[in-house]
C-alpha cells in the first residue's frame, strides 16, 4: 500500500521526441487512477516508467516515500496485468500464479495459501492444474489478476487488460476489477484507451495527448468541465460537437453566432465571454445536451435549431441522430421516440446552459482557472 | 560384420564425438542467442552480423588456420594431453574427443545462434517483462521461460546439427587422425579403399550409419508439430 508520485518526468527515446513529457502527478494511497488517451499519448510509457520496464530519461518517481528511479522492477513492490495477459503458457495456472512466490523462495504452504485464496476471490479454483492454452480469454485474464494478487505488491498496474475480451465479458470483468479495488485496499493505477472504462471504474482520471496531461480530475470534473478541446472531445461518447462561433451582444445579453444558429449564453459565463466579444470561440455542446424539440425534458433552457438528418442509429434506449446544418455535421443524442429519417429536417433544443466554450487559438477552456491552479498545486506536492 | 573393420568401434566413436558435440553447440548458443535476443550491450547488432556473416566462410578454408591453432593449445594445454582409460579414448588433447568436439561446436555455433536468435527474438516481449517483474533474473527467464518454450526450435537445432556432425567426414579426418578413434564415416572410406570395390560391405555399412539419426528424427519430430507457445498470449 503506498502512494505514487511522479515528479517532472520526462521519457525520450532514441528518436529524440518525448513520449512522456514533464510528468507531474500524486496518487494517494488506495486510489484508483486511470490514465487514458489516444494511442501513443505517452500512457503506457508512463506505466512502464513507473514499473522499471523502461528508463526515465529525466525527473524522479517515488513508491511511498522510496525513490525507484534506480531500483530494478522486480524491487519496486508491484504487479502488473498484461494487455496479453503474458502467461507462461508452459506452465499450470497454479504455477503461473506460484511463480513469483516461487522466486521470492516464500514457504511452500505460504504459496499455497495465498494461490487458493486468490484464485477463491477470482473464482478459478477449478483450473488451477489446467494450462493457459486450455481456458478462454476471460479466465485467462483472472489467471493474470491473480498472479498480480498473490504477489500482494504496493501498487497494481494495468496496462489495458479488458482490450482481448469481447464486449459483454468486458463490462462484467470491469465491474470485478472494481470490486477488487475495494476489497484489497491497494493504489490501482489503470491505463486504458476506452474512455467508458476511465469513466466506470476511476476515483481520477488523467487524460493524456502527446507525452503531455491534458487534465486530472474525477470522471465528473472532466464530463463536466473539461480544460481544453481535447478532453472535451476524448471524454464523453458520442463525442462533444464543435462549432465556430463569435461573440455577439444582443438584447443586453451576450450570445454566440455560429452564422447558422444563434445561442444565449448562460448567466453565469456571461463574465468570462465578455472579454471575448466580437471575437471568435469554438463552442462545444454535447450530443446528450441536444434534445428532440417534442421530447425536451423538463426545466432545461434551450435553443430550437433546424437540422437535417442524415443518418439515424437506433440504440433502443435512444436515437443517435447525424445531423447537418449549413453542411457542418453534429450528433444528437434524442429520445428513442423522435420520428427522424433520413433527408427529413428536424427541430432540436440545445441545452445552452450546458454549452462548453473554448478559446479557438489555444485551445482552452473559456473561464475554468480553478483546475489551471489544481495542476500547479499538484506539481509542487509531487517534490516533496 | 559389425565387429570387422572395427565397425562397433567407429559407432560407439561416432557417438562419443556427435552426442557432445550436439550438447555443447546447443547450450552455447543458447546462452549467445538469449544475449543477442534480449540483453542490452553495446555493439549487439554488429556482433550479431559478424556472426551471420561467417555463416558464408566455407568450412574448407578455415581448416589449416584452425589446425594451426589447434596445435598450438594442444602445446599450451599440453597438460591434458593424457590418454585416460575410459574406453580406451583419448579425450584431451590433439586427435582427441574434446578437440573435435570443440572444432563441431565451433563450426556449427553461427547457424545455431542465428536460428535460436531468431527464435528467441519471436517470444513475446510481455512474457519477459512479466518474469522480470514477478523477480526473476535473466538466468532465471533463461531457464524457466525461454528453454521450455524454445523446444521446438531446440529440437529442430538438434537434429540439424546431429545429422551434420555424424555426417561429417571432412573434420572428423583433419581433427581425429587416429583410427581408434575414428567415427562411422571415415572407417567407412577406409573400406571403400582397403577393399577395391566391396560394395555389399559399404552398403551394409551405410545402413547401419543411417539407422541413428532415423532414430533421432522420429524421437523429436513430434516438438515440431506441436504448437508449444498456444495459450500464451491473446487468444
Amino acid at each position: 500500500m503506498a502512494s505514487v508520485t511522479f515528479d517532472k518526468v520526462t521519457k525520450r527515446f532514441d528518436s529524440g521526441l518525448p513520449a512522456v513529457n514533464d510528468f507531474n502527478l500524486v496518487v494517494p494511497d488506495k486510489e484508483f487512477l486511470v490514465l487514458v488517451g489516444p494511442s501513443g499519448s505517452g500512457k503506457s510509457t508512463a506505466l512502464r516508467l513507473l514499473a522499471g520496464l523502461e528508463e526515465i530519461t529525466e525527473g524522479r518517481i517515488f513508491i511511498g516515500d522510496r525513490l525507484v528511479n534506480n531500483i530494478p522492477p522486480k524491487d519496486r513492490d508491484i504487479a502488473m496485468v498484461f494487455q496479453s495477459y503474458a502467461l507462461y503458457p508452459h506452465m499450470t495456472v497454479y504455477d503461473n500464479m506460484a511463480f513469483g512466490l516461487t522466486l521470492r523462495k516464500l514457504p511452500k504452504e505460504e504459496i499455497r495459501r495465498r494461490v487458493d485464496e486468490a484464485a477463491r476471490i477470482l473464482g478459478i479454483e477449478g483450473f488451477l492444474k489446467r494450462k493457459p492454452r486450455a481456458l478462454s480469454g476471460g479466465q485467462r485474464q483472472r489467471v493474470a489478476l491473480g498472479r498480480a494478487i498473490v504477489r500482494d505488491p504496493a501498487v497494481f498496474l494495468f496496462d489495458e487488460p479488458l482490450s482481448n475480451l469481447d464486449a459483454k465479458l468486458r463490462v462484467q470483468t470491469r465491474a470485478e476489477i472494481s470490486k477488487l479495488h475495494l476489497r484489497l485496499g491497494t493504489t490501482f493505477i489503470y491505463v486504458t484507451h476506452d474512455q467508458v472504462e476511465a469513466m466506470t471504474m476511476a476515483t481520477r482520471i488523467v487524460v493524456m495527448n502527446q507525452g503531455t496531461i491534458q487534465q486530472v480530475g474525477t470522471p465528473q470534473e472532466l464530463y463536466d468541465r473539461p480544460r481544453n478541446l481535447f478532453v472535451a472531445g476524448f471524454i464523453g461518447s458520442p463525442a462533444m460537437n464543435f462549432f465556430d462561433g463569435t461573440v455577439v451582444q444582443e438584447e443586453g445579453a451576450l450570445a454566440i453566432d455560429t452564422g447558422s444558429f444563434k445561442l444565449p449564453v448562460a448567466k453565469e459565463k456571461e463574465k468570462q465571454l465578455s472579454a471575448y466579444l466580437g471575437g471568435k470561440v469554438t463552442l462545444g455542446i454535447r450530443p446528450e445536451n441536444i434534445h428532440s424539440a417534442d421530447f425536451t425534458p423538463m426545466g432545461i433552457r434551450s435553443e430550437i435549431v433546424e437540422g437535417e438528418v442524415e443518418v439515424t442509429e437506433s440504440l433502443g434506449n435512444e436515437e443517435i441522430l447525424y445531423l447537418s446544418r449549413d453542411g457542418k455535421q453534429f450528433l444528437a443524442r434524442v429520445d428513442p421516440r423522435t420520428d427522424a429519417r433520413p433527408g427529413q429536417t428536424i427541430r432540436v433544443a440545445m441545452d445552452f446552459e450546458r454549452l462548453h466554450t473554448f478559446d479557438p487559438e489555444r485551445g482552452e477552456s473559456i473561464g475554468l482557472p480553478a483546475t489551471e491552479e489544481k495542476v500547479e498545486r499538484e506539481a509542487e506536492a509531487a517534490s516533496p | 560384420m559389425l565387429d570387422q573393420n572395427g565397425m562397433a568401434r567407429s559407432f560407439l566413436n561416432s557417438l562419443i564425438i556427435t552426442i557432445p558435440s550436439t550438447l555443447l553447440t546447443i547450450l552455447v548458443a543458447a546462452f549467445a542467442a538469449y544475449a543477442f535476443a534480449w540483453m542490452k550491450f553495446p555493439l549487439r547488432n554488429f556482433l550479431f552480423l559478424v556472426m551471420v556473416g561467417l555463416l558464408v566462410v566455407p568450412l574448407q578454408m578455415t581448416l589449416i588456420p584452425v589446425l594451426k591453432l589447434y596445435v598450438s593449445l594442444n602445446e599450451w594445454f599440453g597438460f591434458l594431453g593424457h590418454d585416460v582409460p575410459l574406453l580406451g579414448g583419448r579425450w584431451f588433447g590433439t586427435n582427441s574427443y574434446a578437440g573435435i568436439w570443440v572444432a563441431h561446436t565451433a563450426y556449427g555455433l553461427p547457424f545455431a545462434v542465428y536460428l535460436l536468435r531468431n527464435f528467441f527474438g519471436g517470444l513475446p516481449r510481455d512474457l519477459f517483462e512479466s518474469a522480470y517483474l514477478d523477480g526473476a533474473s535473466d538466468f532465471k527467464v533463461f531457464r524457466r521461460i525461454v528453454l521450455p518454450l524454445s523446444m521446438p526450435a531446440i529440437a529442430a537445432l538438434a537434429i540439424f546439427q546431429f545429422l551434420w556432425v555424424w555426417n561429417d567426414l571432412l573434420v572428423a579426418l583433419i581433427f581425429l587422425g587416429d583410427p581408434d578413434r575414428a567415427p562411422m564415416t571415415l572407417t567407412i572410406t577406409n573400406l571403400v579403399s582397403s577393399f577395391g570395390t566391396s560394395y555389399q560391405l559399404l552398403t551394409a555399412a551405410a545402413f547401419i550409419s543411417m539407422a541413428l539419426p532415423l532414430v533421432v528424427f522420429f524421437a523429436l519430430q513430434r516438438y515440431f508439430v506441436q504448437g508449444i507457445l498456444a495459450g500464451s498470449v491473446k487468444g
